[in-house]
């Protein structure tokens, strides 16, 4: 039970990662990121593939973070200045070019098959001893994120980000560009979620092309929704509520074995897609949201 | 001169919104821009700020062509605009909407918020030094806190001159200022224009409450249908039986 709580707090912790990355694009800017997991996907294959060829985790870690910004930019450079919704349609077609870039240039990637094997981040120890480590890596970086956000929050940028996020034309007006901003923003969001795809593949040992699917991003985007959008504490609740139902969903089993496995999967799902509704319809500002505001 | 509109045109297939205007302005006029709905006032104020293209014309300010200047770019050089429907960042306070106004802060650079703190924190207290002064001066000291999407339509119309005195502009365009404030508030608000113009700020004024507007602009400029139909003295302007005819329909209000 110990193994099992730790390994639902790294899966946490990377999750917290990705949330904290789309809530500054998303709940603080308005950047409508669908793509976020194309961005994870470049992380845990860059420091996969870094690592298995003998490269230090550590190196090959924040090269994936770098890659995960790097291929942001012409993603940026092309579609930053799209209205809102079509930068939303344009990113989850990156993400999307991203997952089938890796599933068939199988010379670099082994396409379909993954990649097996990959070096766990603190080398010589037990399991056990592994798993603590890695809790404690995750937990300290995520604690670093939200140091940064609250920086950011608290800094002229922030209120700058805050302000294109309500009227991008007054920004303009004003003689300051939204563009730069978002861009920005948009490489700082793709550094996290890089990131966060070198720790979860340094973690679970072997990556595949699906588990790098679209809906990931959307868990996130539930994460943040539930949480309260634009708030690093609702980042935080958010991602905790989101494990509470993924995780919590599978005790239903306990309580009702006759349910086959498929068939759970679904449910859990359906669970989540419920408490979604029920959030936007009940607490649409979120968990944390701002009632003072809005 | 200040500001030079030559020959603006701008047209959506067939219809010629903006036709063939021409305005110039000298430094530290007061100038009004009058017309029916629909006359195109604010297409050309758009025109004029960059936040439309034209299909022909040209804008002259303190003698540089901005030709294809974006409204960014536009704004920076002291050519700044406001809405008619106001366009306040309505999440945040007045007080936090008077501060996203000042240019050049160092903060807005995310490296220079992680490795020279100590520079952009003092930047902020010198700029909100200057807000204070904005904020006392537009009599909003009492709303400066409240996020501003919950303030009164004049109140808004205030807070947006304030941004754009944040800016340091040299040439303030306003859109509708008078539109759905009171008339205490209206008299306020002119008699701020004066005292702001008396600092050196030019303003070009688009206004239905042709009372009020008549008072405080040094000349007019009449609007129909796209062209200009008639310019000068505000008296002599309201009289000419042209205008009239467009817009008045008979009665000055």
């Amino acid at each position: 039970m110990e193994a099992y709580l730790i390994a639902i707090g790294i899966f946490a912790g990377i999750y917290l990662l990705l949330a904290l990355g789309l809530n500054l694009q998303f709940g603080m800017t308005g950047l409508i990121n669908f793509g976020h997991v194309g961005f994870f996907c470049i992380g845990a294959y860059t420091s996969a593939l870094l690592a298995t060829n003998g490269v230090p985790v550590a190196l090959s870690l924040a090269a994936g973070g770098f890659a995960a910004m790097l291929a942001a930019w012409p993603l940026g450079v092309v579609s930053i200045r799209l209205r809102e919704d079509y930068f939303a349609i344009a990113s989850l077609g990156f993400s999307e070019i991203v997952r089938l870039v890796v599933t068939s240039e199988g010379w670099l990637t082994k396409g379909v098959q993954g990649i097996p094997g990959i070096p766990r981040i603190f080398p010589g120890v037990s399991s056990q001893m592994q798993s603590m480590l890695m809790f404690g890596l995750v937990m300290v970086l995520c604690l670093l994120a939200i140091l940064a956000m609250r920086r950011i929050v608290k800094s002229p940028f922030g209120r700058m980000i805050e302000a294109i996020r309500d009227n991008e034309e007054a920004v303009r007006s004003l003689g300051k560009e939204p563009a730069g901003f978002k861009m920005q923003v948009l490489l700082l969001g793709s550094l996290l979620a890089g990131v966060a795809g070198g720790l979860y593949a340094h973690y679970i040992g072997y990556i595949s092309p699906d588990q790098f699917i679209p809906f990931i991003t959307f868990q996130i985007w539930m994460a943040i929704i539930m949480g309260g959008v634009g708030r690093i504490s609702g980042t935080v609740a958010g991602v905790i509520i989101l494990m509470t139902f993924l995780e919590g969903s599978r005790f239903l089993r306990d309580v009702a074995p006759f349910i086959p496995e498929v068939a759970m999967a679904s449910i859990r799902l359906g669970v989540i897609g419920l408490a979604l509704m029920l959030f936007t319809i009940y607490r649409p500002q979120g968990l944390m949201g701002d009632y003072t505001k809005r | 001169m200040t500001l030079e509109i030559k020959n603006m045109t701008k047209a959506y297939g067939g219809l010629r919104v903006v036709d063939d205007v021409s305005i110039t302005m000298e430094d530290n006029d007061i100038i009004g821009v009058i017309g029916p709905n629909g006359a195109g006032k604010s297409t050309l104020f758009s025109l004029v700020t960059g936040f439309l293209d034209g299909n022909s014309g040209s804008v002259t300010f303190q003698g540089k062509e901005l030709g294809a200047a974006s409204a960014t770019v536009r704004a920076q050089a002291g050519l700044v605009r406001t809405f008619q429907v106001p366009r306040e960042f309505s999440h945040m306070t007045v007080r936090e909407n008077l501060m996203a106004a000042v240019p050049d802060q160092l903060g807005e650079n995310l490296l220079n918020t992680f490795f020279r703190p100590g520079q952009v924190a003092r930047q902020e207290v010198e700029s909100a030094a200057k807000v204070e002064e904005t904020i006392a001066f537009l009599k909003l000291s009492a709303v400066a806190d409240v996020p501003s999407g919950s303030l009164s339509g004049g109140q808004k119309k205030l807070l947006e001159l304030g941004r754009a005195l944040m800016t340091g502009a040299k040439l303030i365009m306003l859109d509708e200022p008078f539109a759905g404030v009171n008339p205490v508030l209206i008299g306020e608000l002119s008699e701020k224009i004066r005292e702001l113009n008396a600092r050196g700020i030019g303003f070009l004024i688009i206004e239905h409450d042709l009372g009020a507007l008549s008072k405080l602009v040094h000349k007019m400029y009449v609007m129909d249908r796209g062209r200009l139909i008639s310019s000068g003295d505000p008296a002599a302007v309201l009289s000419d039986p042209v205008v009239r005819e467009a817009y008045i329909g008979g009665g000055v209000t």
